[in-house]
């Protein structure tokens, strides 16, 4: 170490951030604060942003802890609209225990659940029309849900069998549907921002009625893309909203490497000047009532918003990571915030609009349901079993039109499957 | 017929965005300076007033966002035009072309498509510096999914920039900075010629178009076959004509997808090939082109390849004309390339 030039002054140190428990830690989560519902009331929606920023430091919330819808920001929805969410969600949270389990049955290669975050997706979707672009990250399955996209589709997908659309060629659950506005998912992180913003940009200068709607994972809000994305929605007073799911783990580091030690995710919106929201994520009416206000607001040009999602990743970050190996074991149940398809049940249920009766009922039956969907996809291929798209697909879609050097060596790739499977094999 | 109007290749290139503008609605243009002002080169002169500010605006100062938007703008259904200031800035926007721009009609399967043409000055010969004056183009046709063009002439310019704007796969169009005002010999203590004496400076008036993948001959000759692109097109002839060899000039124009066949037949017939680029050498497209000559001509060809390009340093300010591949060193590599 070099000789300390500056006399008795202390050395500066750096700050690796830590994570409050580690494997075998007990957990104890009352110094996150949990505001009651309506500690700040919902503004209108033409408001300019400034007066907001408090918003971004708060906590959204609408179902309290007696199971009652609450507060300025109740969205009001009736009962069949509420019961359509928790079918969703619960349809969801089904796909990927079944999912999540052909991946360990070795039936393809990678899969993600969505677990304890289900209204991130499905109650922020709802709140949106049907034709309002979405510009998901990998964990968003719950648009597609919401938005009644074929679940064989999906499954097709992540089998990358022949009858995926992709053609097998990309990564589970990174899905393409534009018939549900759907964005490709890339698996490159926060990406899709400055995207969203870009398509809100075009939207706009069309004098289109439609907006867009992206999602990112709090560890990604590092990456430039986010801030680049931050500065153009601000700058066209883009009609975007920007979302960051933060569920505390991105892969195995925590929040504290994104930034959470010193702030709120949604304060980044305030050296934007633009309306920042922290929303309990965990509570699928203050998400829907969140997006519904940033989706008024973008239909009415008073610009983008940023919400936070303040929630809890159930699961592993994929199938190919160990959760145990980083973090405490009981931090989900012990989550302040509960989980959504729980609190949304017991709201349904306290109002008198739901009973355990078909709630046991609905959960078997869209089980069964994605059992024989699963059946039908498998029928199609798994991943390696030999039900593949043509092997010169491969060279399909580089270009619109194949340029010569793809040709030449689509014929070499053909000619080694020859001489692999015999001088008779077609393509097929 | 259409009218012939003498045009250098900013006014070129001006006139091909204009056109473009006029002729499909999905067009817009966009990037650091280019609205109000016009472009720090002046390309989009004038579009702004004549074509509106949601058609032709600045942007902030953000490569990453710049071609980030284009890709949402492309999911909308328009046809972006943005323009990065200089080549030398583009890496920022580097991963939204690569992972994303480049990528999106495959991982896709055709759901979505990326129709962007990224407009970007490069190479040096202007005192730029190392941040103002790189020829980055090799890096572009290394990964998959992304065309590289790059005109020589006005008329080239013109037609080529139509072309690419109507693909509907993403193209980086590099534009030969030293040469917007006239062709450059190589010889940089002599008087700059304007576009007006050349005779590719006579571009319609109207709208043409100049497929992409064609090379052109610029030369036709028997002795030696120089495979060259931009700028150094116009170096490689000066050099040709004071050394009265039988030289073809090849100017490829696109190097991704590029026209082999131009390329093959040339050789085959003069047996003698040198690929000459402002690049840096090592991993440079010159590399490319020579493997491709030698698994395709290697029994015809008399002479090593020969490569003449830039240096592999950073492109030096003061020692500019040190480090640029002018009329000795390719006078050079062609005394060696005919002496085999």
């Amino acid at each position: 170490m070099a000789d300390h030039p500056h006399g008795n002054i202390a050395p500066l140190r750096l700050h690796v951030p830590e994570p409050k428990y580690r494997p075998g830690d007990s957990v104890d989560f009352s110094d996150i604060a949990v505001p009651p519902v309506d500690a700040i009331s919902r503004p209108d929606e033409n408001s300019p942003p400034s007066p907001l920023s408090a918003l971004a430091y708060g906590l959204v919330r609408v179902l309290d802890f007696d199971h009652s819808a609450k507060g300025s920001w109740n969205p009001g929805l009736d009962a069949d609209k509420l019961r359509l969410m928790l079918r969703n969600m619960m349809m969801l949270r089904a796909f990927d225990d079944r999912m999540f389990r052909a991946q360990r049955q070795g039936k393809t290669s990678f899969y993600m659940k969505s677990t304890g975050e289900e209204a991130t997706s499905v109650a922020a979707t709802m709140a949106l029309a049907a034709d309002d672009m979405c510009f998901p990250s990998y964990r968003q399955q719950g648009i597609l849900i919401a938005r009644g996209y074929a679940l064989l589709k999906m499954m097709n997908q992540i089998y990358s069998n022949r009858a995926d659309h992709l053609k097998g060629r990309q990564l589970p659950v990174m899905y393409s549907a534009p018939e549900c506005s759907f964005y490709s998912v890339s698996g490159n992180l926060t990406t899709q921002y400055p995207q969203a913003v870009g398509w809100a940009m075009a939207s706009a200068a069309k004098g289109d009625s439609r907006i867009s709607a992206v999602w990112c994972g709090e560890g990604s809000t590092a990456e430039g893309d986010f801030h680049s994305a931050l500065t153009f929605a601000a700058v066209y007073n883009a009609p975007v909203i920007m979302q960051v799911v933060n569920n505390q783990w991105a892969i195995s580091s925590f929040s504290g490497f994104a930034g959470a030690e010193r702030t709120t995710f949604a304060a980044r919106a305030v050296g934007y000047g633009i309306a920042g929201l922290r929303v309990d994520g965990n509570d699928p009416l203050a998400v829907y009532a969140a997006m519904r206000w940033a989706a008024d607001r973008a239909r009415t040009n008073n610009g983008p918003t940023l919400i936070e999602y303040f929630t809890y990743r159930a699961e592993g970050h994929s199938t190919s990571d160990d959760p145990l190996a980083y973090r405490a074991a009981e931090e989900f149940a012990k989550w302040p915030m509960g989980d959504p398809v729980n609190r949304l049940k017991a709201h349904l249920i306290a109002a008198g609009e739901w009973d355990e009766e078909r709630h046991s009922a609905q959960a078997e039956e869209l089980a069964d349901l994605i059992k024989a969907t699963q059946k039908e996809a498998e029928k199609n291929g798994t991943l390696g079993h030999g039900l593949h798209h043509p092997f010169e697909s491969m060279f399909d879609d580089v270009f619109e039109h194949q340029p010569w050097h793809l040709k030449e060596q689509c014929e070499q790739m053909l000619d080694e499957q020859r001489s692999k499977f015999g001088a008779d094999w077609m393509p097929k | 017929m259409t009218a012939m109007k003498s045009m250098n290749m900013i006014e070129a290139i001006n006139s091909a965005m204009d056109i473009m503008l006029a002729r499909d609605p999905g067009v817009v243009i966009f990037g650091e300076d280019v609205g109000y002002f016009g472009g720090v080169f002046r390309a989009t002169a004038g579009l702004q007033k004549k074509h509106g500010k949601t058609r032709v605006f600045d942007t902030p100062i953000s490569e990453c966002g710049i071609v980030g938007v284009s890709i949402g703008m492309s999911a909308y259904g328009l046809r972006p035009v943005p323009e990065i200031q200089f080549a030398d800035y583009i890496y920022p926007g580097l991963d939204q072309l690569v992972s994303e721009a480049a990528r999106m009609r495959y991982r896709s399967a055709g759901d979505y498509i990326c129709p962007i043409t990224i407009r970007s000055p490069f190479g040096g010969g202007i005192f730029g510096g190392q941040t103002h004056s790189q020829s980055p183009e090799s890096l572009f046709t290394h990964m998959c999914g992304v065309k590289t063009v790059i005109p020589a002439t006005p008329y080239d310019a013109k037609g080529l920039l139509i072309a690419a704007i109507e693909d509907n796969d993403p193209v980086v169009f590099f534009e030969p900075k030293r040469i917007y005002n006239g062709p450059f010999t190589g010889y940089y203590d002599r008087p700059v010629e304007p576009w007006s004496k050349h005779a590719a400076s006579q571009v319609p008036e109207d709208y043409y178009r100049i497929e992409l993948g064609k090379a052109a001959i610029v030369r036709a000759g028997g002795a030696l076959t120089i495979l060259t692109y931009g700028t150094m097109v116009h170096v490689a002839m000066a050099v040709v004509e004071e050394m009265g060899v039988d030289a073809e000039v090849i100017d490829l124009r696109t190097l991704l997808p590029l026209d082999i066949e131009a390329i093959e037949a040339s050789v085959k017939k003069t047996g003698r090939c040198m690929v000459v680029h402002e690049a840096t050498r090592t991993s440079g497209f010159g590399a490319e082109l020579a493997a491709l000559v030698q698994e395709r001509c290697f029994y015809h060809l008399e002479a090593p390849v020969e490569r003449v390009t830039g240096f592999d340093t950073p492109y030096p300010h003061s020692l500019e004309w040190a480090y640029f591949p002018g009329p000795i060193r390719i006078g050079a590599a062609i005394d060696k390339i005919m002496k085999d």
